[in-house]
């Protein structure tokens, strides 16, 4: 297997040979697999699932059903029951917020989260403590932009009822020490959110050996479709979760004054599911594992170390986050001394070159930074040396377009 | 104009080495412009004199394109009435949104030449965050 011949499954890379997409962080390409299951759900099986009485139905709904439990497997989920379909990382942590942070959150508990939360693990978490009286307690990175052992001691504590943090950071791609927040969350009586967006996508991830409550992430930036997502709960915080949203499908009885709710997870899925973005998940997944997380870390870190090699010779750019190109995740995030990250990013438009640049809706992160914003190159297991390299050619370019001598 | 060749030839000029950026020490109004969402801040100072804008001066920070077009727009604003200065605000945005007639760009001078950020929608803001700023300032003093 190789890149050239996996690039074949990507008509948008095939039938572009002078773009080079950089920014997979915000959302990944989709392999030709993943769309055609979307169409075949549309052309063979399409109806309402989990209503119907007859085939179409059913089968909309065994491929609903299906996708469930591949996302289950994927993440290593004990039952596919613990897995709640939703649009996206952002509504599997509102999700949380409004059921269990609501619920159980009182004036005087800690709700800790680290400045490095993308702004999707950060608001929903304003909104419970301005609505509950609770806390946020702020963990702060080392230089590397990893948290560490010491300031979690520190800030998970008696008072922390709820940890919130982002596996791998979208602006610096480095990766928290999960396993240890949540060992320490759960000693002090803590429920942890994980925000695994940017996770994911670059490396095998099991809840249950993390031992978390909450896990999501997004079907669109590990492959899959836009508009589905996942959020995992632990099975004995499930059963004592409330409803979201409310409606058709997420019912057992209703009456005019009342109702019960459907049986796990329905109960959480509330209207007509998306089952043909579920449909291009599972394929997402079957993608994904197929090549396999060695091969797409590989391929990752010899295109971040080339990148993160190139930009090292150039004075002006200054990267962020470790200087280890193995704790990135494919996310090399930078500035060019004397240029504005939207200058960079407009320039390299003209070359054809796909990157982000802003506060990548992480402004607390920016803050403690001290920077306004940044541009952020991020790479998937799809892209070459070869675009690296252009990449790099260009960005030189970049300051002589601005003004400065080459 | 192709946006490489934009930087080149004008934006730079009023980027690295603007006319108009500093502190005044009497202006008539200041106001504060902002692009939140890409950190473009700039303080806009005006001196009004007789119903003229006699003198006018900005400082702050972002984006090439965002501290060129008020460098610019300052260029074409000194010596305008109040009144001549909002409806030049008028033809910049309406040549932003593609709807500048030959006049307007005539008129706009120099500051035509952003006339191509109309297809680059991200830039739009950029581009008009010292015009918004100015026409702001002008349509909330009476003096
Ligand atoms: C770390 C992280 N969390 C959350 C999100 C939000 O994801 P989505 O927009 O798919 O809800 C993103 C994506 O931008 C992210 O990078």
């Amino acid at each position: 297997m190789t890149v050239e011949e996996l690039r074949k499954d990507f008509p948008i890379l095939e039938n572009h040979p002078e773009v080079i997409y950089f920014d997979s962080a915000a959302t990944s390409q989709r392999p030709r697999q993943v769309t055609d299951a979307v169409r075949d759900f549309y052309e063979t099986a399409n109806a309402n699932p989990l209503r119907g009485l007859y085939e179409w139905s059913t089968e909309a709904t065994a491929r609903y059903e299906a996708a469930r439990a591949h996302v289950a497997r994927f993440i290593g989920a004990a039952s596919p029951e613990q897995i709640v379909f939703t649009r996206n990382t952002t509504e599997s942590v509102n999700l949380v917020a409004y059921t269990y942070g609501l619920a159980n959150l009182k004036p005087g508990d800690e709700i800790a989260l680290s400045v490095t939360e993308h702004h999707s693990n950060i608001l929903p978490w304003q909104m419970v403590r301005d609505r509950t009286g609770a806390r946020l307690v702020w963990l702060e990175p080392d230089g590397e932009g990893i948290l560490t052992d010491a300031e979690i001691e520190e800030k998970i504590g008696e008072r922390t009822k709820l940890v919130a943090i982002g596996q791998v950071s979208n602006v610096l791609g480095v990766t928290h020490p999960v396993a240890r927040m949540i060992e320490r969350a759960h000693a002090m009586g803590a429920r942890v959110m994980v925000d695994g967006a940017q996770a994911a996508p670059h490396m095998p991830v099991n809840v249950s050996e993390l031992n978390a409550d909450f896990y999501a992430f997004s079907g669109h930036k590990l492959l899959g479709p836009m508009g589905i997502g996942a959020l995992y709960v632990k099975q004995e915080v499930l059963e004592n979760l409330p409803p979201f949203l409310t409606g058709g499908e997420m019912i057992e009885y209703v009456t005019r004054e009342s109702a019960t709710w459907a049986e796990l997870p329905h109960r959480f899925e509330a209207g007509t599911v998306n089952a043909a973005g579920a449909a291009g998940l599972d394929a997402a997944l079957t993608y994904l594992e197929r090549v396999g997380f060695p091969f797409i870390r590989e391929q990752e870190e010899k295109l971040t170390k080339r990148l993160m090699g190139r930009l090292a010779s150039m004075p002006y750019i200054r990267v962020f986050g470790s200087g280890d190109p193995a704790k990135h995740a494919g996310i090399v995030t930078f500035t060019m001394e004397g240029v504005h990250p939207h200058d960079i990013a407009s320039v390299l438009n003209e070359d054809h070159i796909c990157i982000r640049a802003g506060h990548h809706c992480a402004q607390p992160l920016m803050q403690f930074l001290g920077v306004g914003s940044t541009a952020r190159a991020s790479l998937y297991f799809y892209n070459t040396e070869e675009e690296v390299d252009r990449f790099a050619d260009a960005l030189t370019g970049v300051r002589e377009v601005m003004g400065y001598g080459a | 104009m192709e946006l490489k060749q934009l930087y080149r030839e004008i934006v730079n000029e009023h980027n690295l080495h603007p006319t108009h950026r500093g502190i005044m020490a009497d202006p008539t109004i200041v106001l504060r412009g902002v692009n939140p969402s890409c950190g473009d801040d700039i303080n806009l100072q005006l001196k009004i004199e007789n119903g003229m804008i006699a003198d006018a001066m900005f400082d702050g920070s972002g984006c090439a394109i965002s501290q060129a077009s008020v460098d610019m727009m300052i260029d074409g604003i000194i010596g305008k009435s109040r009144e001549e200065a909002i409806a030049l605000a008028g033809k910049f945005m309406g040549m932003i949104r593609g709807e500048g007639s030959e006049e307007d760009l005539e008129a706009l001078d120099e500051a035509a030449a952003l006339q191509d950020v109309a297809h680059m929608p991200a830039r739009v803001k950029c581009a008009v965050l010292g015009w918004h700023t100015m026409e702001e300032a002008l349509e909330s003093f009476h003096g």
